[in-house]
Protein backbone atom coordinates (compact mmCIF):
# COMPACT_ATOMS: atom_id res chain seq x y z
CA UNK A 1 0.00 0.00 0.00
CA UNK A 2 1.75 3.63 -1.13
CA UNK A 3 0.85 6.67 0.84
CA UNK A 4 -1.24 8.64 -1.38
CA UNK A 5 0.50 12.04 -2.78
CA UNK A 6 -1.27 14.01 -0.03
CA UNK A 7 -0.65 11.91 2.95
CA UNK A 8 3.02 12.02 4.07
CA UNK A 9 4.03 10.11 7.56
CA UNK A 10 4.01 13.12 9.12
CA UNK A 11 0.31 14.38 8.79
CA UNK A 12 -0.42 10.84 10.09
CA UNK A 13 1.95 12.07 13.38
CA UNK A 14 -0.47 14.38 14.00
CA UNK A 15 -3.43 12.76 14.12
CA UNK A 16 -2.46 10.28 16.39
CA UNK A 17 -2.36 12.67 19.73
CA UNK A 18 -6.16 13.22 19.15
CA UNK A 19 -6.75 9.78 19.96
CA UNK A 20 -8.45 9.51 23.02
CA UNK A 21 -7.41 6.47 25.07
CA UNK A 22 -5.54 5.55 28.96
CA UNK A 23 -2.35 4.79 26.77
CA UNK A 24 -0.43 6.85 25.09
CA UNK A 25 0.05 6.36 21.92
CA UNK A 26 3.35 5.45 20.87
CA UNK A 27 5.18 6.62 17.93
CA UNK A 28 7.13 3.79 16.40
CA UNK A 29 10.67 4.10 14.37
CA UNK A 30 10.07 3.36 10.82
CA UNK A 31 6.45 4.72 10.24
CA UNK A 32 6.10 3.31 7.08
CA UNK A 33 6.73 -0.16 8.04
CA UNK A 34 3.54 -0.88 10.58
CA UNK A 35 1.76 1.30 7.74
CA UNK A 36 2.78 -1.25 5.64
CA UNK A 37 1.33 -3.84 7.63
CA UNK A 38 -1.95 -2.94 9.07
CA UNK A 39 -2.65 -6.57 9.93
CA UNK A 40 0.00 -7.25 12.32
CA UNK A 41 -1.92 -5.52 15.69
CA UNK A 42 -4.92 -7.64 14.91
CA UNK A 43 -5.65 -10.64 16.69
CA UNK A 44 -5.24 -13.72 14.51
CA UNK A 45 -7.74 -16.55 14.78
CA UNK A 46 -7.86 -19.45 12.82
CA UNK A 47 -10.80 -19.12 11.60
CA UNK A 48 -9.44 -17.13 9.02
CA UNK A 49 -6.96 -17.51 6.82
CA UNK A 50 -3.67 -15.77 6.56
CA UNK A 51 -4.45 -15.13 2.67
CA UNK A 52 -8.13 -13.48 3.77
CA UNK A 53 -6.37 -11.44 6.34
CA UNK A 54 -3.65 -9.86 4.20
CA UNK A 55 -6.46 -8.95 1.55
CA UNK A 56 -8.72 -7.66 4.42
CA UNK A 57 -9.47 -4.00 3.58
CA UNK A 58 -8.46 -1.35 5.88
CA UNK A 59 -10.79 0.38 7.57
CA UNK A 60 -10.83 4.07 6.55
CA UNK A 61 -9.74 6.64 9.66
CA UNK A 62 -7.82 3.57 11.24
CA UNK A 63 -4.16 5.02 9.51
CA UNK A 64 -2.78 6.07 12.58
CA UNK A 65 -4.00 3.84 15.57
CA UNK A 66 -2.85 1.01 13.60
CA UNK A 67 0.14 2.24 15.17
CA UNK A 68 -0.59 1.18 18.66
CA UNK A 69 -3.93 -0.14 18.86
CA UNK A 70 -5.45 -3.07 16.99
CA UNK A 71 -6.81 -1.93 13.70
CA UNK A 72 -10.64 -2.38 14.22
CA UNK A 73 -10.40 -0.38 17.79
CA UNK A 74 -11.96 2.94 17.22
CA UNK A 75 -10.53 5.84 18.42
CA UNK A 76 -13.05 6.73 20.76
CA UNK A 77 -13.68 2.97 22.13
CA UNK A 78 -12.03 1.39 25.03
CA UNK A 79 -8.06 -0.24 23.37
CA UNK A 80 -9.12 -3.82 25.52
CA UNK A 81 -12.02 -4.12 23.57
CA UNK A 82 -10.43 -6.63 20.89
CA UNK A 83 -11.81 -7.70 17.81
CA UNK A 84 -10.99 -11.19 16.27
CA UNK A 85 -12.26 -11.89 12.73
CA UNK A 86 -14.08 -14.85 13.29
CA UNK A 87 -16.08 -15.81 9.79
CA UNK A 88 -14.85 -15.42 6.20
CA UNK A 89 -17.68 -13.68 3.73
CA UNK A 90 -18.46 -17.18 2.47
CA UNK A 91 -18.96 -18.88 5.37
CA UNK A 92 -21.21 -15.73 6.60
CA UNK A 93 -23.18 -15.53 3.20
CA UNK A 94 -23.63 -19.53 2.80
CA UNK A 95 -24.58 -19.95 6.23
CA UNK A 96 -27.77 -17.48 5.77
CA UNK A 97 -28.52 -18.85 2.65
CA UNK A 98 -28.84 -22.40 4.27
CA UNK A 99 -30.62 -20.95 7.28
CA UNK A 100 -33.61 -19.20 4.57
CA UNK A 101 -33.74 -22.30 2.46
CA UNK A 102 -33.47 -25.18 5.26
CA UNK A 103 -36.58 -23.20 6.91
CA UNK A 104 -38.57 -22.92 4.04
CA UNK A 105 -37.94 -26.61 3.63
CA UNK A 106 -39.10 -27.50 6.90
CA UNK A 107 -42.03 -25.31 6.90
CA UNK A 108 -43.10 -26.94 3.39
CA UNK A 109 -42.22 -30.40 3.85
CA UNK A 110 -44.32 -30.27 7.20
CA UNK A 111 -47.38 -28.76 4.87
CA UNK A 112 -46.19 -31.83 2.64
CA UNK A 113 -46.43 -34.45 5.29
CA UNK A 114 -49.71 -32.94 6.70
CA UNK A 115 -51.79 -33.98 3.45
CA UNK A 116 -50.91 -37.93 4.29
CA UNK A 117 -49.28 -38.01 7.74
CA UNK A 118 -48.44 -42.04 7.69
CA UNK A 119 -45.36 -43.44 7.35
CA UNK A 120 -44.18 -46.97 5.38
CA UNK A 121 -41.69 -48.98 5.27
CA UNK A 122 -40.37 -51.03 1.03
CA UNK A 123 -41.57 -49.54 -1.97
CA UNK A 124 -45.00 -49.05 -2.19
CA UNK A 125 -47.14 -47.51 0.90
CA UNK A 126 -50.93 -45.84 1.01
CA UNK A 127 -54.03 -45.21 2.83
CA UNK A 128 -54.78 -49.07 2.67
CA UNK A 129 -51.92 -50.61 4.36
CA UNK A 130 -50.12 -51.07 7.25
CA UNK A 131 -48.09 -47.87 8.22
CA UNK A 132 -44.47 -48.08 9.97
CA UNK A 133 -45.80 -45.37 12.00
CA UNK A 134 -48.23 -42.18 11.90
CA UNK A 135 -48.32 -38.82 13.60
CA UNK A 136 -50.87 -38.28 14.99
CA UNK A 137 -52.32 -35.54 14.05
CA UNK A 138 -55.31 -34.63 11.23
CA UNK A 139 -54.37 -34.69 7.53
CA UNK A 140 -54.80 -32.26 4.91
CA UNK A 141 -56.43 -34.70 2.66
CA UNK A 142 -59.77 -36.51 3.38
CA UNK A 143 -59.33 -39.94 2.06
CA UNK A 144 -56.04 -40.22 4.75
CA UNK A 145 -57.65 -41.99 7.50
CA UNK A 146 -56.01 -40.34 10.50
CA UNK A 147 -58.58 -41.04 13.42
CA UNK A 148 -59.81 -37.29 13.10
CA UNK A 149 -62.83 -35.86 12.11
CA UNK A 150 -61.43 -32.53 11.06
CA UNK A 151 -59.48 -32.14 7.49
CA UNK A 152 -56.30 -29.50 8.17
CA UNK A 153 -56.32 -26.55 5.51
CA UNK A 154 -54.51 -28.09 2.62
CA UNK A 155 -51.23 -25.86 1.86
CA UNK A 156 -50.05 -28.45 -0.97
CA UNK A 157 -49.58 -26.57 -4.04
CA UNK A 158 -47.50 -23.02 -2.48
CA UNK A 159 -45.39 -25.85 -0.62
CA UNK A 160 -44.06 -28.40 -3.48
CA UNK A 161 -43.43 -25.33 -5.60
CA UNK A 162 -41.37 -23.73 -2.77
CA UNK A 163 -39.80 -27.04 -1.01
CA UNK A 164 -38.38 -27.75 -4.66
CA UNK A 165 -37.59 -24.03 -5.19
CA UNK A 166 -35.85 -23.59 -2.07
CA UNK A 167 -34.05 -27.25 -2.27
CA UNK A 168 -31.99 -25.97 -5.14
CA UNK A 169 -30.77 -22.88 -3.10
CA UNK A 170 -29.85 -25.43 -0.51
CA UNK A 171 -28.10 -27.14 -3.31
CA UNK A 172 -26.73 -24.68 -4.98
CA UNK A 173 -25.24 -22.98 -1.65
CA UNK A 174 -23.96 -26.16 0.06
CA UNK A 175 -21.96 -26.89 -3.46
CA UNK A 176 -20.66 -23.35 -3.73
CA UNK A 177 -19.27 -23.68 0.04
CA UNK A 178 -18.49 -26.88 -0.10
CA UNK A 179 -15.81 -26.30 -2.82
CA UNK A 180 -14.95 -23.29 -2.22
CA UNK A 181 -14.13 -24.42 1.77
CA UNK A 182 -12.22 -27.04 0.14
CA UNK A 183 -9.82 -24.97 -1.88
CA UNK A 184 -9.70 -22.99 0.82
CA UNK A 185 -8.52 -25.19 3.70
CA UNK A 186 -12.10 -24.31 5.47
CA UNK A 187 -12.79 -27.76 6.38
CA UNK A 188 -9.14 -28.64 7.31
CA UNK A 189 -8.03 -25.75 9.58
CA UNK A 190 -11.33 -25.03 11.50
CA UNK A 191 -13.60 -28.00 10.90
CA UNK A 192 -11.86 -31.61 10.82
CA UNK A 193 -11.19 -32.60 14.41
CA UNK A 194 -7.13 -32.16 14.97
CA UNK A 195 -5.03 -35.37 15.33
CA UNK A 196 -4.46 -35.06 18.39
CA UNK A 197 -8.66 -34.68 19.23
CA UNK A 198 -9.60 -37.52 17.21
CA UNK A 199 -10.20 -39.84 20.42
CA UNK A 200 -12.68 -40.25 23.39
CA UNK A 201 -11.09 -38.45 25.89
CA UNK A 202 -11.44 -35.30 24.09
CA UNK A 203 -14.50 -35.66 23.79
CA UNK A 204 -15.10 -36.92 27.28
CA UNK A 205 -12.92 -33.26 28.87
CA UNK A 206 -15.43 -31.19 26.40
CA UNK A 207 -18.10 -32.53 28.50
CA UNK A 208 -16.64 -32.59 31.41
CA UNK A 209 -15.68 -29.18 31.22
CA UNK A 210 -18.96 -28.16 29.97
CA UNK A 211 -20.56 -30.26 33.46
CA UNK A 212 -17.95 -28.94 35.91
CA UNK A 213 -18.99 -25.54 34.14
CA UNK A 214 -15.72 -24.50 34.00
CA UNK A 215 -14.98 -20.81 32.47
CA UNK A 216 -14.53 -21.17 28.86
CA UNK A 217 -11.12 -21.41 27.77
CA UNK A 218 -10.21 -18.11 25.80
CA UNK A 219 -9.49 -20.46 22.83
CA UNK A 220 -13.23 -20.96 22.25
CA UNK A 221 -13.47 -17.80 20.58
CA UNK A 222 -10.98 -18.94 18.02
CA UNK A 223 -11.24 -21.99 17.48
CA UNK A 224 -14.11 -24.68 17.56
CA UNK A 225 -13.56 -27.58 20.03
CA UNK A 226 -13.48 -31.73 18.63
CA UNK A 227 -17.54 -31.79 19.90
CA UNK A 228 -18.57 -28.40 17.84
CA UNK A 229 -16.22 -29.94 15.09
CA UNK A 230 -17.18 -33.47 14.79
CA UNK A 231 -21.48 -31.86 14.73
CA UNK A 232 -20.64 -29.52 12.01
CA UNK A 233 -18.82 -32.65 9.89
CA UNK A 234 -21.44 -34.42 10.55
CA UNK A 235 -23.95 -32.29 9.30
CA UNK A 236 -21.93 -30.97 6.22
CA UNK A 237 -21.14 -34.32 5.06
CA UNK A 238 -23.33 -36.93 6.61
CA UNK A 239 -27.31 -35.16 7.38
CA UNK A 240 -27.42 -32.85 4.43
CA UNK A 241 -25.97 -35.31 1.67
CA UNK A 242 -28.68 -38.07 3.15
CA UNK A 243 -31.76 -35.27 3.29
CA UNK A 244 -30.74 -34.20 -0.39
CA UNK A 245 -30.36 -38.01 -1.74
CA UNK A 246 -33.00 -39.35 0.10
CA UNK A 247 -35.02 -35.64 -1.57
CA UNK A 248 -34.00 -36.74 -5.25
CA UNK A 249 -35.14 -40.71 -4.45
CA UNK A 250 -38.64 -38.95 -4.44
CA UNK A 251 -38.50 -37.88 -7.76
CA UNK A 252 -39.36 -40.75 -10.19
CA UNK A 253 -37.95 -38.73 -13.62
CA UNK A 254 -34.40 -39.01 -11.50
CA UNK A 255 -34.85 -42.63 -10.53
CA UNK A 256 -35.94 -43.16 -14.09
CA UNK A 257 -31.85 -42.01 -14.77
CA UNK A 258 -30.24 -43.50 -11.94
CA UNK A 259 -32.75 -46.93 -10.20
CA UNK A 260 -30.02 -47.36 -7.83
CA UNK A 261 -31.05 -43.83 -5.94
CA UNK A 262 -34.15 -45.04 -4.83
CA UNK A 263 -33.49 -49.17 -4.60
CA UNK A 264 -30.46 -49.18 -2.41
CA UNK A 265 -32.12 -46.83 0.39
CA UNK A 266 -35.50 -50.01 0.20
CA UNK A 267 -38.16 -48.60 -1.86
CA UNK A 268 -39.94 -45.40 -2.48
CA UNK A 269 -41.59 -44.93 0.70
CA UNK A 270 -38.35 -46.39 2.69
CA UNK A 271 -36.84 -43.30 1.35
CA UNK A 272 -39.81 -40.63 2.29
CA UNK A 273 -39.42 -42.33 5.68
CA UNK A 274 -35.73 -41.42 5.72
CA UNK A 275 -36.03 -38.52 4.77
CA UNK A 276 -38.15 -37.68 7.13
CA UNK A 277 -35.71 -39.01 9.92
CA UNK A 278 -33.12 -37.24 8.43
CA UNK A 279 -34.90 -34.13 8.40
CA UNK A 280 -35.59 -34.78 12.21
CA UNK A 281 -31.77 -35.52 12.76
CA UNK A 282 -31.30 -31.91 11.16
CA UNK A 283 -33.77 -29.99 13.22
CA UNK A 284 -32.68 -31.60 16.01
CA UNK A 285 -29.07 -30.08 15.36
CA UNK A 286 -30.66 -26.79 14.92
CA UNK A 287 -32.32 -26.62 17.63
CA UNK A 288 -28.70 -27.54 19.87
CA UNK A 289 -27.25 -25.44 17.84
CA UNK A 290 -29.20 -22.44 18.50
CA UNK A 291 -29.30 -23.36 22.19
CA UNK A 292 -25.63 -23.29 22.27
CA UNK A 293 -25.68 -19.97 20.44
CA UNK A 294 -27.78 -18.93 23.56
CA UNK A 295 -25.57 -19.98 25.93
CA UNK A 296 -22.41 -18.60 24.58
CA UNK A 297 -24.10 -15.07 24.21
CA UNK A 298 -26.80 -14.55 21.59
CA UNK A 299 -25.88 -11.37 19.90
CA UNK A 300 -22.29 -11.40 20.27
CA UNK A 301 -22.35 -14.66 18.28
CA UNK A 302 -25.37 -14.02 15.57
CA UNK A 303 -23.38 -10.69 15.16
CA UNK A 304 -20.06 -12.66 14.72
CA UNK A 305 -21.90 -14.20 11.88
CA UNK A 306 -23.39 -11.05 10.25
CA UNK A 307 -20.13 -8.79 10.83
CA UNK A 308 -17.81 -11.54 10.55
CA UNK A 309 -16.17 -10.53 13.45
CA UNK A 310 -16.44 -11.13 17.28
CA UNK A 311 -15.56 -8.72 20.53
CA UNK A 312 -13.65 -10.50 23.17
CA UNK A 313 -13.84 -8.34 26.01
CA UNK A 314 -18.12 -9.27 25.36
CA UNK A 315 -17.78 -12.15 25.97
CA UNK A 316 -20.31 -13.58 28.59
CA UNK A 317 -17.64 -14.93 31.46
CA UNK B 1 -8.44 6.46 -4.03
CA UNK B 2 -9.56 7.44 -7.44
CA UNK B 3 -7.52 4.42 -8.63
CA UNK B 4 -9.04 1.53 -6.50
CA UNK B 5 -12.72 2.70 -6.82
CA UNK B 6 -12.29 3.05 -10.74
CA UNK B 7 -10.73 -0.43 -11.24
CA UNK B 8 -13.83 -1.66 -8.66
CA UNK B 9 -16.73 0.31 -10.81
CA UNK B 10 -14.66 -1.16 -14.24
CA UNK B 11 -14.59 -4.84 -13.07
CA UNK B 12 -18.20 -4.99 -10.98
CA UNK B 13 -19.33 -3.36 -14.20
CA UNK B 14 -17.97 -5.97 -16.39
CA UNK B 15 -18.98 -8.25 -14.21
CA UNK B 16 -22.58 -6.98 -13.93
CA UNK B 17 -23.15 -7.07 -17.71
CA UNK B 18 -21.63 -10.52 -18.14
CA UNK B 19 -23.86 -11.83 -15.62
CA UNK B 20 -27.06 -10.30 -17.37
CA UNK B 21 -25.96 -10.91 -20.15
CA UNK B 22 -25.14 -14.65 -19.33
CA UNK B 23 -28.76 -15.08 -17.77
CA UNK B 24 -30.01 -13.47 -20.69
CA UNK B 25 -28.45 -15.99 -23.75
CA UNK B 26 -28.89 -18.54 -20.95
CA UNK B 27 -33.08 -17.47 -20.99
CA UNK B 28 -32.83 -17.72 -24.47
CA UNK B 29 -31.32 -21.13 -25.28
CA UNK B 30 -33.38 -22.40 -22.61
CA UNK B 31 -36.39 -21.33 -24.58
CA UNK B 32 -35.26 -22.05 -28.23
CA UNK B 33 -34.73 -25.81 -26.42
CA UNK B 34 -38.15 -25.90 -24.60
CA UNK B 35 -36.31 -26.02 -21.28
CA UNK B 36 -38.88 -23.13 -19.80
CA UNK B 37 -42.54 -24.71 -18.12
CA UNK B 38 -45.32 -22.81 -18.78
CA UNK B 39 -45.65 -22.26 -15.22
CA UNK B 40 -42.19 -20.80 -15.08
CA UNK B 41 -42.92 -17.32 -14.04
CA UNK B 42 -43.77 -15.93 -10.40
CA UNK B 43 -41.89 -16.34 -7.16
CA UNK B 44 -42.14 -20.02 -8.06
CA UNK B 45 -40.70 -19.78 -11.64
CA UNK B 46 -36.99 -20.07 -11.25
CA UNK B 47 -36.93 -22.99 -8.93
CA UNK B 48 -39.42 -24.68 -11.38
CA UNK B 49 -38.04 -23.74 -14.67
CA UNK B 50 -34.84 -25.27 -12.93
CA UNK B 51 -36.04 -28.99 -12.00
CA UNK B 52 -37.92 -28.44 -15.64
CA UNK B 53 -34.64 -27.71 -17.58
CA UNK B 54 -32.30 -30.11 -15.30
CA UNK B 55 -34.53 -32.82 -15.68
CA UNK B 56 -35.62 -32.49 -19.58
CA UNK B 57 -32.03 -32.77 -19.93
CA UNK B 58 -31.42 -36.06 -17.56
CA UNK B 59 -33.87 -37.70 -18.28
CA UNK B 60 -35.32 -37.52 -22.17
CA UNK B 61 -35.22 -41.17 -22.64
CA UNK B 62 -35.16 -42.60 -19.51
CA UNK B 63 -36.92 -45.46 -18.45
CA UNK B 64 -39.45 -45.70 -15.25
CA UNK B 65 -38.40 -48.16 -12.99
CA UNK B 66 -40.40 -51.36 -13.73
CA UNK B 67 -40.96 -54.32 -11.42
CA UNK B 68 -41.36 -57.90 -11.09
CA UNK B 69 -45.09 -58.69 -11.21
CA UNK B 70 -44.65 -60.01 -6.98
CA UNK B 71 -44.35 -56.23 -6.11
CA UNK B 72 -47.68 -55.47 -7.81
CA UNK B 73 -49.54 -54.01 -4.80
CA UNK B 74 -52.45 -56.91 -3.47
CA UNK B 75 -54.47 -53.58 -2.33
CA UNK B 76 -53.65 -50.33 -5.21
CA UNK B 77 -55.35 -46.97 -3.21
CA UNK B 78 -57.45 -44.40 -5.55
CA UNK B 79 -57.86 -41.36 -4.30
CA UNK B 80 -61.67 -40.26 -4.78
CA UNK B 81 -63.01 -38.50 -7.51
CA UNK B 82 -65.80 -35.99 -7.80
CA UNK B 83 -69.21 -38.13 -8.62
CA UNK B 84 -69.80 -39.04 -12.20
CA UNK B 85 -71.01 -36.71 -14.06
CA UNK B 86 -73.85 -37.13 -16.20
CA UNK B 87 -72.47 -38.02 -19.59
CA UNK B 88 -70.35 -40.62 -17.75
CA UNK B 89 -72.96 -42.31 -16.18
CA UNK B 90 -74.63 -42.69 -19.97
CA UNK B 91 -71.58 -43.68 -21.49
CA UNK B 92 -70.95 -46.58 -17.98
CA UNK B 93 -74.63 -47.68 -18.44
CA UNK B 94 -73.80 -48.88 -22.45
CA UNK B 95 -70.29 -50.67 -21.28
CA UNK B 96 -68.49 -47.90 -23.03
CA UNK B 97 -68.75 -48.91 -26.24
CA UNK B 98 -69.82 -45.61 -27.65
CA UNK B 99 -66.73 -44.08 -25.87
CA UNK B 100 -64.60 -41.95 -27.89
CA UNK B 101 -60.97 -40.21 -28.23
CA UNK B 102 -61.02 -37.38 -30.40
CA UNK B 103 -57.20 -36.52 -31.58
CA UNK B 104 -56.94 -33.17 -33.10
CA UNK B 105 -54.52 -30.10 -33.29
CA UNK B 106 -51.22 -30.10 -35.02
CA UNK B 107 -51.95 -33.55 -36.92
CA UNK B 108 -51.97 -34.77 -40.38
CA UNK B 109 -55.49 -36.54 -39.76
CA UNK B 110 -57.38 -35.79 -37.05
CA UNK B 111 -59.00 -38.83 -36.28
CA UNK B 112 -61.92 -39.93 -33.52
CA UNK B 113 -61.05 -43.36 -32.45
CA UNK B 114 -63.38 -45.77 -30.61
CA UNK B 115 -62.00 -48.25 -27.56
CA UNK B 116 -61.98 -51.09 -30.25
CA UNK B 117 -59.57 -48.69 -32.70
CA UNK B 118 -57.40 -48.25 -29.99
CA UNK B 119 -57.42 -52.19 -28.69
CA UNK B 120 -56.40 -52.55 -32.55
CA UNK B 121 -53.06 -50.91 -31.94
CA UNK B 122 -50.09 -52.75 -30.93
CA UNK B 123 -50.77 -53.05 -26.56
CA UNK B 124 -47.98 -53.37 -23.79
CA UNK B 125 -47.76 -54.01 -20.48
CA UNK B 126 -45.68 -52.20 -17.71
CA UNK B 127 -45.62 -52.73 -14.04
CA UNK B 128 -44.66 -49.26 -12.68
CA UNK B 129 -45.38 -47.21 -9.56
CA UNK B 130 -48.42 -44.50 -9.25
CA UNK B 131 -46.77 -42.17 -7.00
CA UNK B 132 -49.15 -39.30 -5.39
CA UNK B 133 -47.88 -36.31 -4.49
CA UNK B 134 -49.48 -36.53 -1.01
CA UNK B 135 -46.69 -39.44 -0.16
CA UNK B 136 -48.42 -42.61 -0.70
CA UNK B 137 -47.86 -45.21 -3.88
CA UNK B 138 -48.76 -48.84 -5.39
CA UNK B 139 -47.21 -51.03 -7.94
CA UNK B 140 -50.02 -52.19 -10.64
CA UNK B 141 -49.74 -53.60 -13.92
CA UNK B 142 -50.90 -51.31 -16.91
CA UNK B 143 -52.23 -52.22 -20.28
CA UNK B 144 -52.66 -50.33 -23.22
CA UNK B 145 -50.85 -48.74 -26.16
CA UNK B 146 -48.05 -46.23 -26.11
CA UNK B 147 -49.79 -42.67 -27.08
CA UNK B 148 -46.44 -42.61 -29.65
CA UNK B 149 -48.61 -45.11 -31.53
CA UNK B 150 -51.79 -42.79 -31.75
CA UNK B 151 -49.81 -39.77 -32.33
CA UNK B 152 -48.05 -41.77 -35.27
CA UNK B 153 -51.50 -42.96 -36.54
CA UNK B 154 -52.93 -39.16 -36.56
CA UNK B 155 -49.22 -37.98 -38.12
CA UNK B 156 -48.27 -35.03 -35.40
CA UNK B 157 -46.73 -32.22 -37.02
CA UNK B 158 -43.19 -31.73 -36.63
CA UNK B 159 -43.84 -28.10 -34.59
CA UNK B 160 -46.20 -29.43 -32.32
CA UNK B 161 -44.02 -28.99 -28.82
CA UNK B 162 -47.12 -29.97 -26.69
CA UNK B 163 -49.92 -32.63 -26.05
CA UNK B 164 -52.57 -31.62 -24.12
CA UNK B 165 -55.02 -34.19 -22.67
CA UNK B 166 -58.75 -33.61 -21.51
CA UNK B 167 -60.94 -36.02 -18.86
CA UNK B 168 -65.09 -36.28 -19.68
CA UNK B 169 -65.08 -34.35 -16.56
CA UNK B 170 -65.08 -30.80 -16.66
CA UNK B 171 -61.82 -28.55 -15.39
CA UNK B 172 -59.59 -31.91 -15.64
CA UNK B 173 -56.95 -31.75 -18.24
CA UNK B 174 -53.14 -31.91 -17.88
CA UNK B 175 -50.48 -31.71 -20.67
CA UNK B 176 -46.85 -32.77 -21.28
CA UNK B 177 -44.35 -32.16 -23.79
CA UNK B 178 -43.62 -34.20 -26.81
CA UNK B 179 -40.36 -35.55 -24.67
CA UNK B 180 -42.96 -37.54 -22.70
CA UNK B 181 -45.69 -37.84 -24.97
CA UNK B 182 -43.57 -39.96 -27.45
CA UNK B 183 -42.14 -41.75 -24.70
CA UNK B 184 -42.62 -45.61 -24.65
CA UNK B 185 -43.68 -45.73 -21.37
CA UNK B 186 -46.68 -43.14 -21.50
CA UNK B 187 -49.83 -45.10 -22.26
CA UNK B 188 -53.00 -44.99 -23.07
CA UNK B 189 -54.13 -47.70 -20.17
CA UNK B 190 -57.40 -49.29 -20.85
CA UNK B 191 -56.16 -52.54 -18.48
CA UNK B 192 -54.76 -53.13 -14.99
CA UNK B 193 -53.55 -56.08 -13.38
CA UNK B 194 -54.91 -58.53 -16.07
CA UNK B 195 -57.73 -57.47 -16.06
CA UNK B 196 -60.08 -54.44 -17.42
CA UNK B 197 -59.43 -51.05 -15.76
CA UNK B 198 -61.72 -50.31 -13.55
CA UNK B 199 -63.57 -47.30 -13.35
CA UNK B 200 -62.02 -45.90 -10.01
CA UNK B 201 -58.94 -45.84 -11.41
CA UNK B 202 -59.98 -43.97 -15.05
CA UNK B 203 -61.91 -46.65 -17.35
CA UNK B 204 -62.62 -46.55 -20.11
CA UNK B 205 -58.85 -44.49 -20.42
CA UNK B 206 -56.56 -43.27 -19.05
CA UNK B 207 -53.16 -41.51 -19.63
CA UNK B 208 -50.31 -43.20 -17.48
CA UNK B 209 -47.24 -41.23 -17.36
CA UNK B 210 -45.15 -43.21 -15.32
CA UNK B 211 -41.94 -40.89 -14.78
CA UNK B 212 -44.44 -37.77 -13.15
CA UNK B 213 -46.49 -38.22 -10.26
CA UNK B 214 -49.94 -39.39 -10.23
CA UNK B 215 -52.08 -36.64 -10.87
CA UNK B 216 -50.69 -36.32 -14.48
CA UNK B 217 -52.01 -39.64 -15.12
CA UNK B 218 -55.77 -38.27 -15.98
CA UNK B 219 -58.15 -40.31 -15.33
CA UNK B 220 -61.37 -41.12 -18.37
CA UNK B 221 -59.70 -39.20 -21.32
CA UNK B 222 -61.81 -38.06 -24.45
CA UNK B 223 -59.66 -35.61 -26.48
CA UNK B 224 -55.95 -34.97 -27.24
CA UNK B 225 -54.98 -31.98 -29.04
CA UNK B 226 -51.18 -31.25 -30.49
CA UNK B 227 -49.68 -27.73 -29.65
CA UNK B 228 -47.00 -25.77 -30.16
CA UNK B 229 -48.23 -23.22 -27.23
CA UNK B 230 -50.28 -23.44 -24.45
CA UNK B 231 -51.02 -20.26 -24.08
CA UNK B 232 -54.60 -20.38 -24.97
CA UNK B 233 -55.55 -23.80 -23.16
CA UNK B 234 -57.79 -22.20 -19.96
CA UNK B 235 -55.44 -19.70 -18.40
CA UNK B 236 -51.90 -20.37 -20.04
CA UNK B 237 -50.47 -22.19 -17.53
CA UNK B 238 -50.59 -25.82 -19.28
CA UNK B 239 -53.00 -27.69 -17.08
CA UNK B 240 -56.10 -27.55 -14.46
CA UNK B 241 -53.53 -28.62 -11.61
CA UNK B 242 -51.29 -25.56 -12.14
CA UNK B 243 -53.96 -23.46 -12.28
CA UNK B 244 -54.59 -24.91 -8.88
CA UNK B 245 -51.50 -24.22 -7.88
CA UNK B 246 -49.51 -27.20 -8.40
CA UNK B 247 -46.14 -27.27 -10.28
CA UNK B 248 -47.11 -28.08 -14.51
CA UNK B 249 -43.96 -30.74 -14.66
CA UNK B 250 -44.17 -33.17 -11.98
CA UNK B 251 -41.46 -35.38 -12.68
CA UNK B 252 -39.89 -33.44 -9.92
Amino acid sequence: MKLRPNQSASTHLQVVPQVRGPHEPVLVRGVEISLLKPGKAESQSTFFSRAEARQAPRIPGSFAPALCYPRRVSVTSSPQMQATRRHSALVRVTHWLTVISFLALLVTGGEIVISHPRFYWGETGNSGTTPLFKIPIPASRDTVPSGYNYVMPDQNGWSRYLHFEAAWVLVLTGLVYVIASLLNRHFSRNLLPSPADRNWRAFRNVFAKSLRRAPPDPASNDAYNVVQRTAYVLVIFVLFPLVIWTGLALSPAFDSVLPATVNLLGGRQSARTLHFFVTDLLVLFLIVHVAMIVLAGFWSRTRAMITGRINSSSERP
Amino acid sequence: MSNISRRKLITTGIAATAGVTGLAAADRIARSYGLIPPDGGGIYGPGETLTYAAQRLLTRHSIAREFPRSMISEKPFRNETAPPGEEFKRHQATGFSDWKLSVDGMVAHPTSFSLADLKGLPTHNQITEVACEEGWSYVAEWIGTPLHNVLDAVGVLPQARYVVYFSIEKDWWESIDMADATHPQTFLTMGMNDGELPVGFGAPLRLRVPRQLGYKSVKYITRITATDSLKHFGKGLGSASSEGGYAWYAGI
